[in-house]
């Protein structure tokens, strides 16, 4: 079964929904006395919007958009990845009148919002972290992202100067491209320190099982490594767990400063709000935002956290250097030569994949260093 | 005759009504107690509570597709409770129910017509869920595990194998964020109701309730189990062929439950992934046993469920209440009612006083 | 020069740091003090309950609530220990829920326990929303380590004074069912009703008295993970512990030392998927996290036969019929 086949097949559906389901529903979206320039914005989280984490973060950007005039901010928690999203996404177009959409969980994207989407033509549909497909996924769907790994690789050459043992540890949810994007942007970082450090990587399971992080963080700090960064909801236990164990800590998601005061290197923050308000004003203006949002440090979709008094100088010095020319636009991350851990190369010399290359978005491969 | 027996069944059932919505009203009153507490307006909860569950059509369907699963995990606790057994694992045959219909309608598709690969897939997740749960009957039958533990281990060890296997040997490379199997045909999915947005589910989850009420009720098997649930050696002594009638028993309950991870997955998902244990089995848990193991009434529990939760959306939505709200009403609301087993059967006093010809 | 000896240095300190394989051991042992605490107190609670023969399912109810009334004590009153004694007492209005709806007739314990999950997890989501983001003074720990340079060793046994109360208490409660009076009324209330009854005591009574304290103790256990293991309060902090320890009862066979080694048993087996990813070993760890669950059952299938079902079952228990 190729890669072609699914596309096709799926272009095929959406097809289907759209046709059938817009000659068996006429009207039923399009009938509904508009609010009078008034924009009414529905978020839909996965967990609980108080997680400490990837929750909160997008509960923050929301916040942002109160303020603006004539936006109207619905939220909706706790929301699985199964009909009940999509039930979730009409109700909120059908009894609220909600004609934009932020779906911010990955699972979200295929088939709920392309099936949702594909049956409200008239309802904007901004997913977060979905890859859009031009031609095979409906035209009011879209998605945005942050390049996050811009900051995990921050993280990197900080923990890379740190560490005194060699050794990182990673927490991550689950083998999933964004995360493994997180895993080597961290790993190359540390690597440009010392080409001799090595990377563990420790996966949970699941987006938030609080016990089994920190027996993952004590099973790390077990085999002397001394500098942890993750990749799950909710970094909070991890960062506790950091200080208890005197191991250094690097962020994720939110600064988590105020849990580790004496271990807390740097971290990697969303700042949402930049995406939301630049979707949200492209509406207002009546334009149509764009399908591929993304950004990284340069675009204020993301930010380090600042550093710990702990940082030493030369750690800041090259962070800031490399950083700045994030901020130029003039660093790339992913460029050949590149192996990955099992000694294949996966990026050529001379080759090179810029942010917005969405081969990077379909990364199934662990960089060299990492061990899984 | 038979106009006689139904008005008699439908005066049981009325009467029978009664204890649960009462309670229902005195959690209503609880509930109205906590949020005044907190200056938050009843009224303005209730009637958006209406409003998301059964407020319209469009909501009527939302709570009736909510329902859908739950139905057939709570069939799972009650069959099997008429054995006297405690199961609390149909979460377990949901999941291996749904990565069994996954894989037999990747695997039927193409050289069966599209009618064909779906009663297969169908047929295959109800077999793996049923024998998943037989499994936990055989232990109980012939080596003496106790089945509501070993449902429960069961359950995280199906979630476990399922994880493991759709992110590592049967993952889709294609399936990016969302570890998946291969999805299934276009035409393979599970569609609609004519005239609905519900899908099928439904359809297959109220028949399932039907068929059920009827074998337990009507058959000489519900009769078997019924006996071996009030008294097993009485049971054992009178000639019934308790193991076989167990395994069966916990066969079908595991069939019901794996036939709404297949639904979950030819409806829904279009291929099996970690969003197929989402709880359906443990909220099953708690239908079955509101709804007294009676499958007819989970249908009105589960939709009863399903409205609560679909309008728990609305709740959080216009009155920026947190999704919490709406648990600590079930939560309430389900204390309520099963406290209201004890009135049960001690309301006949206004019955009593009319004349009582119609008996 | 300089280099051959920067490479020295860092393999001895990878050596002193780093445990290698010795860390999976390890790891298991401080899996098994850490991580089994909550199962602990939670099953010797459930012990009690269940032996005046009643099942209480609810306890994960009171275990969430108790994480958050000794979390939000704790951080209002600055002492964890007030926090455990208010976990202790909200885990035990829990528990009189239970017990007195428990008591009407016709009303089935084991739904009701559902319905108690359902409303303290909710109720305890619903009133915690202003901790999350706050902290609050945890338990403090015994550094039974201290003879040891390693970090590790000494992070593994640095034992929470919960955990050594938990140890001591199950031998205790063994003492209490065999050789004390209100033991002897709780097993004879258990076993048969009409024989209790007849003995002058009222079976209502010591079942509702029995579940608010198995109740408290769940609560107890529910301040353990929000004050010390794995700490803080938030809506994922439980994973199920409180049900899974139920089922550890009966597992246990209602003997309060089964109960703990049952509990030391599951929170071991739950480190060794972390213990090994940390040493390299990264096949399967859906599977390998899974181990406790495994472990259990297959324990359960070899211990149990068809001819003793249920050795050690109090008569009136529901499940054990």
């Amino acid at each position: 079964m190729s890669d072609k086949t699914n596309v096709s097949r799926r272009r095929f559906i959406q097809g289907m929904g759209v046709a059938g389901l817009g000659a068996a529903f006429p009207g039923i979206w399009l009938g509904k006395p508009a609010r009078a320039s008034e924009l009414r914005v529905g978020f839909i989280y996965v967990g609980s919007r108080d997680d400490y984490g990837y929750n909160q973060s997008h509960a923050a950007g929301a916040r942002a958009l109160r303020d603006l005039p004539g936006v109207t901010v619905l939220e909706e928690e706790n929301v699985p990845e199964t009909i009940a999203v999509q039930r979730t996404m009409e109700s909120m177009i059908n009894l609220d009148d909600v004609n934009l959409v932020f779906p911010t969980s990955f699972g979200y994207y295929d088939p709920h919002v392309l099936r949702v989407a594909g049956r409200n033509s008239n309802i904007l549909f901004r997913h977060c972290g979905g890859l859009y497909e031009e031609g095979s996924h409906p035209e009011n769907a879209g998605s945005y992202f942050g390049y996050i790994d811009e900051c995990q690789y921050l993280n990197g050459i900080v923990a890379g100067h740190m560490t005194r043992s060699k050794r990182l540890g990673f927490i991550a949810a689950r083998a999933i491209p964004q995360v493994l994007r997180n895993i080597n942007a961290f790993t190359m970082g540390a690597r440009s320190v010392d080409p001799d450090i090595r990377v563990q990587v420790i996966y949970t399971g699941d987006w938030h099982l609080p016990v089994r992080e920190a027996e993952a963080t004590n099973g790390l700090a077990d085999q002397g490594v001394d500098v942890i960064t993750c990749h799950v909801d909710s970094p909070m236990v991890i960062a506790e767990t950091c200080e208890a164990r005197g191991v250094y800590v690097c962020g994720y998601h939110a600064d988590q400063s105020r849990l580790a005061p004496n271990r807390y290197l740097i971290g990697a923050e969303w700042k949402w709000e930049t995406p939301y308000k630049r979707i949200v004003e492209d509406v207002m203006a009546g334009e149509t935002p764009s399908r591929f949002l993304r950004g990284g440090l340069a675009e204020g979709f993301v930010q380090p956290s600042a550093y710990g008094s702990m940082v030493g100088d030369g750690a800041r010095r090259q962070a800031d250097e490399v950083k700045e020319k994030m901020m130029q636009g003039d660093f790339v991350i992913f460029e050949g030569p590149l192996n990955d851990n099992q000694g294949n190369t996966v990026i050529a010399e001379g080759e090179s994949h810029e942010q917005r290359d969405t081969w990077l978005e379909q990364m199934d491969w662990l960089v060299e260093g990492v061990r899984d | 005759m038979q106009a006689g027996t139904l008005f008699l069944h439908a005066r049981r059932a009325g009467s029978a009504a009664v204890p649960p919505v009462l309670a229902l009203l005195a959690a209503c009153v609880l509930f109205s107690l906590f949020l005044l507490v907190q200056g938050i307006s009843p009224s303005a909860v209730f009637g958006n509570i209406y409003d998301g569950a059964f407020g319209s059509w469009f909501s009527w369907q939302n709570s009736m597709q909510r329902a859908a699963p739950i139905m057939l995990t709570a069939l799972c606790v009650a069959i099997t409770a008429k054995l006297g057994l405690i199961v609390i694992g149909a979460e377990g045959a949901l999941v291996l129910g749904g990565l069994g219909a996954a894989l037999a309608g990747l695997a039927l598709q193409g050289w069966l017509p599209p009618l064909g690969a779906q009663v297969g897939l169908l047929l295959a997740g109800a077999v793996v869920g049923g024998l998943w749960i037989a499994l936990a009957g055989a232990l109980r039958h012939y080596r003496g595990v106790n089945e509501t533990i070993s449902t429960l281990l069961l359950t995280y060890i199906a979630i476990a194998v399922l994880n493991h296997l759709v992110e590592g040997p049967l993952r889709d490379p294609a399936s990016l964020n969302n570890p998946s199997t291969f999805p299934l045909d276009w035409n393979v999915m599970i569609g609609e109701i004519p005239g609905t947005t519900i899908h099928w589910g439904f359809g297959f989850a109220v028949v399932a309730c039907i068929v059920c009420w009827v074998l337990v009720n009507r058959t000489t098997f519900g009769f078997a189990a019924r006996m071996i649930g009030g008294n097993p050696q009485a049971a054992k002594l009178s000639g019934i062929p308790v193991g076989r009638v167990l395994l069966l028993a916990c066969g079908l309950g595991g069939a019901a439950a794996g036939l709404a991870g297949a639904v979950e997955v030819a409806a829904v998902h279009g291929a099996a992934n970690s969003s197929l244990a989402v709880g359906y089995g443990f909220t099953g848990i708690l239908v079955a046993f509101i709804a007294r193991q009676n499958a007819l009434a989970i249908i009105a529990v589960a939709i009863l469920l399903g409205g609560l939760e679909a309008s728990s959306g609305v709740v959080q939505r216009r009155m920026d209440l947190p999704d919490a709200t709406l648990v600590v009403f079930q939560g309430i609301a389900f204390l309520c009612v099963l406290a209201s087993e004890a009135i049960q059967g001690r309301l006949r006093m206004p019955q009593l006083l009319r004349p009582r010809e119609a008996v | 020069m300089e280099e051959q000896t920067d490479v020295l240095q860092e393999q001895l300190t990878g050596v002193a740091e780093a445990l290698g394989w010795w860390g999976v051991p390890l790891a298991i042992l401080a899996g098994a003090i850490r991580a089994s605490t909550p199962f602990l107190f939670v099953a010797l609670g459930e012990c009690l309950t269940e032996r005046s023969g009643r099942i209480n399912l609810g306890l994960e109810g009171g275990l969430v609530m108790g994480a958050l009334a000794g979390f939000a004590f704790s951080h209002i009153t600055g002492n964890p220990w007030a926090g455990v004694l208010m976990a202790a007492l909200v885990g035990s209005l829990m528990g009189l829920i239970h017990g007195v709806l428990c008591s009407l007739p016709r009303v089935n314990d084991i739904a009701v326990g559902i319905a108690i999950m359902l409303f303290g997890v909710g109720l305890a989501f619903y009133l915690g929303k202003p901790f999350i983001q706050e902290s609050a003074p945890r338990l403090p720990a015994v550094p039974l380590g201290f003879w040891s340079s390693s970090g590790a060793v000494q992070s593994a046994l640095s034992v929470n004074a919960l955990f050594v109360i938990g140890v001591i208490l199950a031998p205790l409660m063994v003492l209490f069912f065999r050789s004390t009076r209100w033991g002897l009324v709780v097993r004879m209330v258990g076993d048969n009703e009409e024989a209790a009854r007849a003995a002058g005591y009222s079976p209502m009574r010591v079942r509702i008295l029995a579940t608010m304290v198995g109740s408290a103790m769940a609560g107890i256990g529910g301040a353990f993970l929000s004050l010390y293991y794995p700490g803080g309060w938030s809506e994922g902090l439980s994973s199920g512990q409180g049900l899974m320890a139920v089922a550890l009862v009966i597992f246990a066979r209602w003997h309060p030392v089964y109960c703990m080694l049952a509990a030391l048993l599951f929170g071991a087996a739950g480190a060794i998927g972390p213990a090994l990813q940390s040493v390299g070993v990264s096949w399967g760890y859906y599977l390998f996290n899974a181990a406790p669950y495994v472990l259990t059952l297959v324990i359960m299938i070899i211990a149990c036969s068809r001819f003793r079902t249920l050795r050690g079952a109090p008569g009136e228990l529901s499940v054990a019929r």
